[in-house]
Formats: C-alpha cells, sequence, structure tokens
C-alpha cells in the first residue's frame, strides 16, 4: 500500500504539513493495555462507587428495572454500529424502530408527531422553548419554580442569547403546586411559552390544563416537560398542551451517572414544521411496498444552515431504541401495572413520614426532616446501606430543611422501613 | 460487473409491532406488591388518571424479541463491513467498551449520589480529561455537551463569554464554504449572525480574504482541520494569529481529529477552542445515529466560562466545583453522556498513545491508497495532498446522465455502505470517502474493484447505475411523497398492508 502511494513509511504521507504545526515527541499516554485489564480497571472504578446501597434518589433519574431483552436487541451490531439511517434502502431496521418510538410517544402523550430524540429532558424542553418562541413570534419564557432546577439552568444558557427573558412563578406552599395565580398576574401579551413539568420536581402532579387555558388566553403556547416517563402509564396527558418535552431515561435506561439518555418532543401537527430534530415518515419505494425515511429535512442545520430550526445533528438513537424495546416488553397492561406499583411503593413510604406537600404525586415527594439536617439523615442511612433523598436546600433554600425522596417498583420494603426507623 | 462481496439472501417480512399486537399478550413480569396497593383514583384524583393507551403495543417475548431481530437484518453496518461515509469517522466500535460501560458501580451510578460514593465516576472523567488534554494540546475541558454540534454551542457560548467580559461580544461568526451545517446553525442559536468565507481555488482557507473579513465585529472563525475535502489547512497558525490580532478566537471543529491524534496538535497551532466527536475519532458507537460525546477543550482564556461543574482535586479525592462565577451555565443536566465518556477512555486505554498515532497513520494510508487507485477512474477536483479522506466528483459521470448519488447506491448492491453523499458543497457532486483505519486491504480493495467496476458500467448501463440499488429487500425510496404528505405515526387501518 506505501508503494502504491509512493511514499515509504507512513510518515511521508505526513510530509506535507508544516513543520511548525508537527508534534515532536510522542503523546505522553501510556502504552496500549490488553482487554483483561481495562475490564479489572473499569471494574475497579466500579468498586469504587456506590455499590448494594439501597437508594431513595429520583429527581429526574430512576432506578427501575431495565428488562434483560433492552441490552439483548441493543447490543446487535446491526443497531449498534450503524449511522444514521440516511441511506434508506439499507437502513430499514432503525428507520422502523423509530417509526414505531414516535408513534408509541404519540400514544402515551396524546400528541400528533413526536421526533426521533433529543440529547436529555433538559435539552428537549429548552428546544422546546425556541420552538414556542419562533411559533408565536414572541420571547418571553414563564417557567415554574416546580420545573427541575438543571432544566431551568440549561434553559436560561440557551435563551439567554435570543432574546427571550425567563421570569418564574412560584409554587404553593401547601400543596407544591405550580401557583397558578402567581402565573396568571405574570402572563403578558409578550409571553411566548409557560413551561411546566409534571409530576413536578417535588413529585406533585401539576394542573396543566388549567396552565394552558390562562397561557392560551394571552396568546402563549404551553410547553410541559415531565422527567418521570413511567408516570404516562398512569397519568391522564393534558390535552390542552401544545408540546410536551420530556426525558425517558425511566424507560430501561441506566442512570449511568447523568447519561447518555434519551429525551423527546412531542406537538401538535400544526406545529410540527418548527419541531426540531430528526423524523421518521412512511413512505413507498419503486415497487409500492411500504418503507420509511427520514423526511422533512428542510427544518434541519444540514439542509437551512443557519436558518434551521436547531443546530442537532447526532441525536440518542440507540438509547431511543432501548425505549422503544421497554415499551414493547411492558406493552399495554404491563406499563399501567407497574406505575401502579411505583404509586403503591412511594405511598407506602410518605405514609410512614408524612408529605410536607399535600398535592396528589406519584412515586417522590418532598419530607420536611424535622430539625436535623437532610444530611445528617442521610449519613446516618449510609451506615445502613441505604443513599437517601436529595436534600433540597441546594437548589430551594427555603426547604433546606427537607429532603426529596423517591420509590419505584425496585424499593424493598424492609429497606422502606429501615429508612423511616431514622426518621 | 463482478460483485465480489456479497450475494442476495432471503430476509423476512416483519409488520408493525401495533399490526403484529393481540389483546391480552405480554411479554413482561413483575414481583408480587410486597406492599398494599393503592386506588389511582383515589391517590391521584380520578380526573389525573387515564384511560388505557389506545394502540400500544401487546406482544409475547418471543414475538418482541423475533421483532427486532428481523428488524435489524434490515439495517448495514459496520460490522458488516467497510462504511466509508466521509466526514463521519465509521470505525470498529470495540466490543469490550460496551461490556465496560455495564459495569455495575458504573451503569447504576446516580448522578446526585453522595461523591464519597462517586469516587470511581469521577476519576474515570478526570482520566479521560487529562488525555484528552494530551491529545488536543489545549488547557482545560468540559465533557458536558452531549454531541459534536453541542460540542459546537458550547464553544460559541464560551468566545461570547469572553469577548463580553472585554466589553464587546461583536456580531458575527466567520465560516468557510466548506463547512459542516451544523457550524452556521450553532452560530445563530449562540446569536451571532453568519458570514461565509470563500475558498480559494485549492480548497484551502483564503488568507487575504480572511484578512479582508475579519473586523471589530468579528467574534471568530469556525474551521475543520482537516477541512472537509480531508485537507490540512497549512496555513493555520497565520490565521490564528490574523484572528488574534484583531481580537477574534480560532474555533475548531474536531471531526476530523482522526487525521491528527498523535501527529499534530490543535493547541500548538492556534486554536482557542474546540470539540471533540467521541463517536468518531474515539469509537463510540454511532447507533443509527448517536449517542454521542462532544467534549470542549479550550485554552486558558476561556477556562473560567466552561460550564458547571468543573472536576476539582481535593485532597486525595474529586469533587465538583460549582463556585464559578463566570461559567456560561449548563449546557445540559447532569455532567455529560457518562456511559459514552467510559467508552471513549477505553478506547484510548487499549491503543495508548503510540497505538493511536498508529491508528491514525492507518487511516490516512488507506485513505491515500484509495485516492491513488480511483483517481484514473473518477474527478478529484482539489488535488492537494489529502489526510484520512479523499473527495472525488461525479464530473465524468454526470455527463453520462449518472450522478454521485446513483453510485453511491450502486454501491450497496456491491455490499458497502455508500461514501458521503453530495458534501462538502464546495465539490460539485461530491463522493467523500473515509476508510478508517479500521479497514484491511482486502476489504478495501474489494471497495476500489467496486466503485472501478460501477465507473464501466456507467459507460455500457447507465440505466442501470441510476435505478439501483437492484438487490436489496427495499428498492429505491420515494423521499419527496414522505415529505409532501408527511405520516409520522402508525394509525389502525380496517385493513393493514403488509410489507
Amino acid at each position: 500500500m506505501l508503494e502504491a502511494c509512493g511514499v515509504e513509511s507512513p510518515e511521508g504521507l505526513f510530509a506535507h504539513l508544516p513543520e511548525a504545526v508537527r508534534l515532536k515527541q510522542p503523546l505522553k499516554l501510556p502504552p496500549g493495555i490488553s482487554e483483561y485489564e481495562i475490564v479489572d480497571y473499569f471494574r475497579r472504578c466500579g468498586d469504587r462507587n456506590a455499590n448494594g446501597y439501597a437508594s431513595f434518589l429520583g429527581a429526574g433519574v430512576y432506578a427501575h428495572y431495565r428488562p434483560v431483552l433492552v441490552d439483548t436487541v441493543v447490543s446487535r451490531g446491526e443497531f449498534l454500529t450503524s449511522y444514521t439511517p440516511y441511506q434508506a434502502e439499507i437502513s430499514q431496521g432503525t428507520l422502523t424502530t423509530i417509526f414505531e418510538f414516535q408513534t408509541m410517544i404519540c400514544q402515551l402523550t396524546g400528541m400528533d408527531a413526536a421526533n426521533a430524540s433529543m440529547y436529555d429532558g433538559s435539552t428537549a424542553l429548552a428546544e422546546a422553548a425556541l420552538m414556542a418562541a419562533r411559533l408565536t413570534s414572541k420571547g418571553g419564557l414563564l417557567v415554574a419554580r416546580t420545573v427541575h432546577p438543571e432544566y431551568r439552568e440549561v434553559l436560561e444558557t440557551y435563551a439567554r442569547n435570543q432574546h427571550m427573558p425567563i421570569t418564574e412563578f412560584g409554587y404553593d406552599e401547601a400543596t407544591g403546586a405550580a401557583d397558578l395565580d402567581d402565573l396568571e398576574r405574570k402572563l403578558n401579551p409578550l409571553t411566548a411559552a409557560v413551561i411546566l413539568q409534571s409530576p413536578n420536581f417535588f413529585g406533585v402532579v401539576e394542573d396543566v390544563n388549567r396552565a394552558a387555558d390562562l397561557a392560551h388566553h394571552r396568546g402563549a403556547l404551553l410547553a410541559m416537560g415531565f422527567t418521570e416517563a413511567v408516570s404516562l402509564g398512569i397519568l391522564e396527558p393534558p390535552a390542552k398542551a401544545d408540546i410536551i418535552a420530556g426525558e425517558l431515561q425511566s424507560f430501561a435506561i441506566s442512570p449511568s451517572y447523568g447519561g447518555p439518555y434519551a429525551g423527546i418532543i412531542a406537538t401538535r401537527d400544526r406545529f410540527l414544521r418548527q419541531m426540531p430534530g430528526r423524523l421518521v415518515g412512511e413512505t413507498t419505494d419503486t415497487h409500492g411496498r411500504r418503507a420509511f425515511c427520514l423526511t422533512l429535512a428542510t427544518r434541519e442545520q444540514h439542509i437551512r444552515r443557519e436558518k434551521a430550526t436547531s443546530n442537532i445533528c447526532t441525536n440518542q438513537a440507540l438509547i431511543a431504541l432501548m425505549a422503544t424495546v421497554f415499551m414493547s416488553v411492558y406493552g399495554k397492561q404491563g406499563l399501567r401495572e407497574l406505575a401502579e406499583q411505583n404509586l403503591a411503593k412511594a405511598h407506602y413510604l410518605a405514609g410512614k413520614l408524612r408529605p410536607r406537600f399535600s398535592g396528589p404525586f406519584f412515586n417522590e415527594f418532598v419530607v420536611s426532616t424535622n430539625g436535623r439536617s437532610p444530611e445528617e439523615i442521610n449519613r446516618a442511612l449510609l451506615e445502613k446501606k441505604i443513599v437517601g433523598g436529595l436534600p433540597l436546600g441546594r437548589f430551594y433554600p427555603e426547604l433546606s430543611g427537607a429532603m426529596l425522596l423517591c420509590a419505584t417498583e425496585m424499593a424493598r420494603r424492609e429497606h422502606m422501613d429501615a429508612l423511616t426507623s431514622v426518621f | 460487473m463482478s460483485i465480489k462481496k456479497v450475494r442476495p439472501h432471503i430476509s423476512p417480512n416483519e409488520a408493525l409491532l401495533f399490526e403484529r399486537s393481540s389483546p391480552g399478550k405480554i411479554a413482561y413480569q413483575l414481583p408480587e406488591l410486597d406492599v398494599p396497593s393503592v386506588d389511582p383514583r383515589a391517590a391521584l384524583g380520578a380526573s389525573h388518571v387515564r384511560a388505557e393507551i389506545e394502540g400500544f403495543p401487546e406482544v409475547s417475548e418471543v414475538e418482541a424479541i423475533r421483532h427486532f431481530t428481523r428488524l435489524s437484518t434490515w439495517n448495514y453496518a459496520i460490522d458488516h463491513g467497510m462504511y466509508p461515509l466521509g466526514s463521519c469517522t465509521m470505525k470498529y466500535n470495540p466490543r469490550v467498551n460496551e461490556l465496560v460501560a455495564r459495569t455495575e458501580g458504573l451503569a447504576w451510578a446516580h448522578p446526585y449520589q453522595p461523591e464519597s460514593l462517586s469516587q470511581g465516576a469521577l476519576e474515570i472523567m478526570a482520566h479521560l480529561e487529562s488525555a484528552l488534554l494530551e491529545i488536543t494540546g489545549m488547557d482545560a475541558i468540559t465533557l458536558q455537551p452531549a454531541a459534536g454540534a453541542h460540542g459546537e454551542l458550547t464553544g460559541i457560548l464560551l468566545i461570547r463569554a469572553l469577548l463580553e467580559q472585554r466589553g464587546n461580544p461583536r456580531k458575527k461568526i466567520l465560516i468557510p464554504d466548506s463547512a459542516h451545517g451544523t457550524n452556521p446553525a450553532t452560530a445563530a442559536i449562540a446569536g451571532y449572525v453568519v458570514g461565509n468565507i470563500r475558498s480559494d481555488e485549492r480548497g484551502l482557507i483564503d488568507l487575504a480574504a480572511l484578512e479582508k473579513s475579519v473586523d471589530e465585529d468579528v467574534a471568530g472563525l469556525m474551521i475543520t482541520n482537516p477541512n472537509t475535502l480531508g485537507v490540512f489547512e497549512s496555513r493555520i497558525i497565520e490565521a490564528a494569529e490574523l484572528l488574534h490580532r484583531k481580537g477574534a478566537l480560532l474555533y475548531m471543529d474536531g471531526a476530523n481529529m482522526n487525521a491528527l491524534v498523535g501527529i499534530a496538535r490543535p493547541g500548538d497551532f492556534g486554536v482557542d477552542v474546540m470539540h471533540l466527536n467521541l463517536h468518531k475519532t474515539f469509537s463510540t458507537p454511532h447507533g443509527g445515529g448517536g449517542p454521542g460525546g462532544g467534549p470542549v477543550a479550550v485554552k486558558k482564556s476561556l477556562e473560567p466560562f466552561l460550564p458547571v461543574p468543573r472536576l476539582k482535586r481535593e485532597g486525595d479525592r474529586w469533587t465538583f466545583d460549582y463556585d464559578r462565577p463566570h461559567s456560561i451555565g449548563k449546557v445540559r443536566a447532569f455532567y455529560g453522556n457518562f456511559g459514552v465518556l467510559v467508552r471513549a477512555l477505553a478506547y484510548i486505554l487499549a491503543h495508548g498513545g503510540n497505538g493511536l498515532r498508529a491508528a491514525t497513520m492507518d487511516a490516512v494510508l488507506n485513505a491515500n491508497y484509495i485516492r491513488k487507485a480511483l483517481e484514473p477512474w473518477y474527478d478529484l477536483p482539489y488535488a492537494l495532498p489529502n489526510m484520512h479522506e479523499v473527495v472525488f466528483s461525479d464530473d465524468r459521470q454526470a455527463r453520462l446522465g449518472v450522478r454521485t448519488g446513483d453510485i453511491a447506491k450502486r454501491l450497496i448492491d456491491y455490499g458497502f455502505h455508500p461514501y458521503t453523499v453530495s458534501f462538502p458543497l464546495i465539490v460539485r457532486g461530491a463522493m467523500m470517502i473515509e476508510p478508517t483505519e479500521t479497514e484491511g486491504k482486502i476489504e478495501i480493495d474489494l471497495f476500489i474493484d467496486a466503485l472501478i467496476s460501477i465507473a464501466k458500467e456507467i459507460q455500457t448501463e447507465p440505466e442501470m447505475v441510476k435505478t439501483a440499488p437492484h438487490s436489496t429487500r427495499t428498492s429505491r425510496v420515494d423521499e419527496v411523497k414522505a415529505a409532501r404528505r408527511p405520516i409520522l405515526k402508525w394509525e389502525p387501518l380496517p385493513d393493514p398492508v403488509m410489507p
């Protein structure tokens, strides 16, 4: 091969590089190691993390059981090692699963159209806000303080240079739900979108339809976020929302210290042309057989460049496939039963602890720590091999004496009893 | 015609999950509840409780696995063979990376678990940060961005933050006409207008044109190096100096970093900020379109603005530092696509410094070998030495009515995934080929044979090439129809159509 290229050594292929740009010494990295050593290194790293602890952390990342079929399917090289399905004739496998994914997200959310995935829930919600601004030709964002604090931080980063001022509205101290009277006061003709999350960061189910009525009355759109997708197995999706943007981590996606996850945006047909992200559509091949392909690409960066709806290119396709397999395995009956188990576990735990808020909750809730600090309680729990809840003071100074607890179907009664004994 | 690599075989038909569902079928198991059940209507309020999810799948476990297995056989993948998509760096995805990413203590780590119980995860991130800094020659890095375009956004926001601190964020980002579409889209989201820079007749940045374009309004230049022709921007240091003299910054899109690792470092040739695509250069799987990883590396001047949190060493342990008053904030919840970071580090550990350099040299050798073999058959519009990819044009074939897209589809019949079609935009009828270091001579020779054979077919049977592919289970797909009346989800029909 060298001979064909007319060089004596591979270095000859770099002879045209200016001397000044060339690296003069070898990279200061150790020599390569064997497969066994790699496995061993990461096993040792894993051992230095929490192992064998029961955990009651939620707050946007949930410990749900991952059916074996999920990794079986996504480990297939045909899915794992393929590129974005631009060449439809040899990508029908990926395209078909994305079409099924889009369909199931619509069935779950009650929306007309869903995209093929976003990076995660936080960026999906930020993109939903930008989408609302394009649709309304306005810029104001009214965001509930009950939206995940890190999602609000991401939204702030995205909105800052789009001339989109963000105003927050508060929550009801008794119920833990967003204060819709405060929302009504703050709505104005420049508001592009009202942004809520349900269940919210405190685990409380929001009255999204009433918020939507208020938003629509002032010519704004309602974008709803969610972080706990399993709740959709039991909660009625809000009929009046215009955009739903959420996180699918709960659908058999490992917590994996924060990612990779998969976000989605779903919306009404009339808003479709402003939706960011890839879309798969149904069509036919030259023999008239059903086939799928990427479509409506005129919204996207590789066609529209600076006029695109978003700069997103690579998304989370394989992670979305995990969610697709999860939804297929649980199905109509299983997702409901799974949601009911979560509801039962969290209400068992809450029944022994007196939640801080009275609003209806799904699988997480806030508790006051009665004079002791949440950190102190968590330290006591660690000794029982239990990771307790998330202390809220970091995000809500007024709740520094409270923590957020979550109980999924994987929470065992004995661990819940051990946890409550420390309070 | 001489198709050596493949022959057709049967592949099963498969209906959509919704069409093969039967009421009452299930594929899941849940344990018995060990706590009292709760009436959802009482707990949540009747109006909040949904009716059954209409249309949701109802299949057995066997039906589920057959469904996805059958669909998988309709895909082409790196595991099948060469995937020469230019600018996409479709290299082999080592399976040990998949295994280690599923290590119990890593896969089940919650991002809010105590730092004292996360030291293994933080160690991995710190280790990857230091390796990537050595590879790029930069001073500081964030692992938070989820993909290349997300890294671009992060990088341009960093530039804006620095310039704002200096008193004027400026208005414009310059982008060469050979750039990826994400570059201009990113600049727009970061609040900048895009100024396009024309390439010179050799396909390089035109320094004279650049000099004229850089004024007080220009915040920076986004450049890909090697550029999308696979050619190294040999005057990059002068370009950087020119920008710096006028108070602007140099952003490098690291999509083509597979040509440079171990050979040249952006930090040594004037780059202020750049992103890496872990799913390109560092072998994490593309997975049909993601997930990716888009770390952003910067020079010291930009370090104060990096997203929060930043890893910090405190005594003998790692901790997250949130006290960063100049930070641009967060670009994503939590700390990034951690599972992707694990895979990228595994790749770096497996190769070591010398192995990484050897991979780069193999990638460049492969691309040059393909160039030499195909030059007699296809037009090469830009003649400068190329690095890890080579861009031909369909100029000769177009005269016979056959375009780059047709040649690409015909390659499928030969058992190869097509090259990147019609990009970069500065080449009419571009055929952009990137073999990566993964391919050996046997596979590459088959690929070369295929493209030569197609060139001959075009001279004798152009129509046959224009209607390719002929041996796939799905023939050419009507993309116009899909866009004209979009059908984006399945809906029940009285009489379902089998594929």
